[in-house]
């Protein structure tokens, strides 16, 4: 028999390490959406002292290599401490399954943003965010590609669906090549405003569609 | 492990053996081109074994022998009924109507004709997936050629209400045309009962050999070639005949009996009871009695379909799911979407689809199979819990 996904991708989606939820987490954070397609939600416990992931948990609504990267973040962060984790790149859990199909990426490069975002999360709520850094094109820019266009499986940056981004006092506009009817259009804004809201000096973002 | 189940049979069906064993002969013996009476002797051979066929599967539609053209199949039937009612009309009869979950050769083809400057309608279709005459009637203007609703769904096997449908193109003047891929052999089709003017229908959903189809061109349906090439198949469909798979298409569809189709609805009714019952939180998309015998689309909440569909293949199961993650396109099932259904619904949906080798044993292990995958999926979903930032 012959499958879509390598046998170390098939282990994971089979037997997955570290699934669950985890009561009084110190980082948590959900990314993607039914929408997407795909939807992780990663949960962390630090040391306070050391900075390191005492236990990690994840969950997932999403195809195999979704689950499969899901898995494979957690064996890859536990132990690890904060700064260590936040090193760990798509690129890097990719390589220890094995690789995976490229049409797949965006799935499992949600997996290892959901560590990320746990992690800002934890030092949000934990007061370690040092430096606050004002909001720039340049910072949206970066930002936005974490968004993924999941008609292409890339992010909006590098698929060119951002026709403006404009930062005037408080208030971030931003242009998408697509129509507001879009199968993905309800989306795409919901993941831009996750991104972009919470910024320290953003009072409010403007997401305009064509048409 | 337990031998293989294909519960994809939508997709394409497994050959019968006695399909196989009809075309051999005209593989190896019986190969030359179908010439004119005036031909070598072998060639009228190939002509009479060719109208045999025909003639054969016209009698299924209660048609006329030359009312039936051979192609290649569905995608090639409707690209004809549409490209070349369109291409055939007056100069302004540039309006066809479709519906919004017909299968991608009439939908791809539709939007294709749009770009060219085709006015085109796609009518909405209710939670079920049927079409509502009224909005149909209100569609069809003075400049509507064609109206090309399906006869049966290829993801949720909802059947249309295609003799009122076809009441109404024939009241208004206007084309009809009918995509009965799936139904054909399964629900009864009689040309002259649902005022048809054209229908596509293939081999490859009935034990046939696949690379062969059929469309029923009613006598006097103006109709253009929408290739060069030459005189063959009424100056519709160019090209060498297809004389095997004619000849497997027509054995093929000899083959489905009335009980056959009832042995499926039977196996497909038990397959909804049985998940129905052993698993929480499904949705049962399409409408329960109007659909196709061997049709069971269901809808597995909060999990996804491709990682339900890779689980139930490692179990030993094909079947197929509208989520985006399977298809290449990465966009979820129109079907789904257009029956009021939301991306969760549309991405968890799983498409059983039964055929002659299936029994019931099978169903059996099939419901309990997927019960056990489901279970295990939702126990890693983080859907259903209250999402926070």
């Amino acid at each position: 028999m012959k499958f879509p996904y390598n046998d170390t991708v098939l282990a994971h989606f089979k037997n997955p390490h570290n699934v669950g939820t985890m009561d009084d987490p110190d980082g948590k954070a959900t990314v993607g959406s039914p929408a997407c397609g795909d939807m992780v939600t990663v949960y962390l416990k630090v040391d306070k002292e050391t900075s390191v992931i005492t236990d990690m948990k994840f969950q997932s609504y999403g195809c195999a290599s979704n689950i499969a990267t899901g898995s494979i973040i957690t064996d890859l962060a536990l132990n690890k401490t904060i700064e260590e984790a936040k090193n760990i790149t798509w690129q890097q859990a990719s390589e220890e399954l094995g690789g995976l199909p490229p049409i797949k990426a965006h799935c499992s490069v949600l997996a290892v943003e959901g560590l990320h975002e746990a992690i800002q999360n934890y030092e949000e709520k934990h007061g370690l965010v040092k430096e606050k850094v004002p909001t720039t094109e340049e910072v949206i820019r970066k930002r936005l590609k974490h968004v993924m266009n999941p008609v292409k499986g890339l992010d909006l940056i590098r698929t060119n669906l951002v026709t403006e981004i404009l930062v005037d006092g408080g208030v971030v506009t931003i242009g998408i090549d697509l129509p507001g009817n879009h199968q993905f259009a309800p989306n795409i804004e919901e993941e831009i405003r996750d991104r972009i809201e919470n910024l320290w000096d953003v009072d409010e973002v403007k997401v305009n569609f064509t048409e | 492990m337990e031998s293989y189940c294909y519960l994809d049979n939508s997709a394409v069906t497994r050959l019968d053996e006695r399909v196989l064993e009809a075309m051999k002969p005209i593989f190896l013996e019986q190969y030359a081109v179908a010439t004119s009476q005036f031909g070598y002797s072998m060639g009228i051979d190939s002509r009479e074994i060719l109208d045999e066929a025909r003639a054969s599967l016209a009698a299924h539609l209660k048609a006329e022998p030359e009312e039936i053209i051979f192609t290649s199949g569905s995608t090639e039937s409707s690209n004809i009924a549409l490209r070349g009612t369109v291409k055939a009309s007056r100069k302004n009869h540039k309006h066809i109507i479709v519906s919004g979950i017909e299968d991608f050769p009439v939908l791809h083809t539709a939007r294709d004709l749009e770009r060219d400057g085709i006015g085109v309608t796609y009518l909405e279709v209710d939670e079920y997936g049927r079409v509502n005459p009224d909005r149909l009637r209100e569609a069809i203007g003075d400049e509507t050629v064609l109206v090309s609703i399906q006869h049966a769904n290829q993801e949720i096997g909802t059947l249309q209400d295609i003799r009122a449908i076809g009441e109404i193109c024939r009241g208004r003047g206007v084309l009809f045309h009918t995509d009965a891929t799936h139904s054909f052999m399964r629900v009864p089709i009689d040309v002259k009962d649902i005022n048809a003017d054209l229908i596509t229908f293939s081999a490859h959903t009935i034990h046939g050999p696949r690379g062969i189809g059929g469309l029923f061109v009613k006598k006097g349906t103006v109709l253009s070639k929408i290739y060069g090439g030459g005189f063959q198949e009424f100056d519709l469909r160019p090209g060498i005949e297809n004389i095997p798979g004619a000849v497997g298409f027509a054995r093929a569809a000899s083959l489905v009996t009335i009980e056959e189709n009832e042995k499926l609805m039977v196996l497909r009714n038990r397959l909804i009871e049985l998940v129905e019952e052993k698993v929480p939180e499904v949705t049962l998309n399409g409408h329960r009695t109007l659909r196709l015998p061997q049709n069971a689309n269901i809808t597995f909440h909060r999990v996804e379909g491709e990682s339900i569909t890779l689980h139930m293949d490692m179990r030993g199961f094909a079947v197929s799911t509208g989520s985006a993650c399977f298809s290449r396109s990465l966009e979820a099932s129109h079907v789904i979407m257009a029956i009021g259904g939301d991306h969760e619904r549309a991405h968890g949906s799983i498409r059983f689809s039964l055929s002659r080798f299936n029994d019931e044993s099978q169903i059996v292990r099939a419901a309990e199979e997927i019960s056990h995958v489901v279970e295990q999926l939702r126990v890693i979903s983080p859907l259903g819990h209250p999402r926070d930032g």
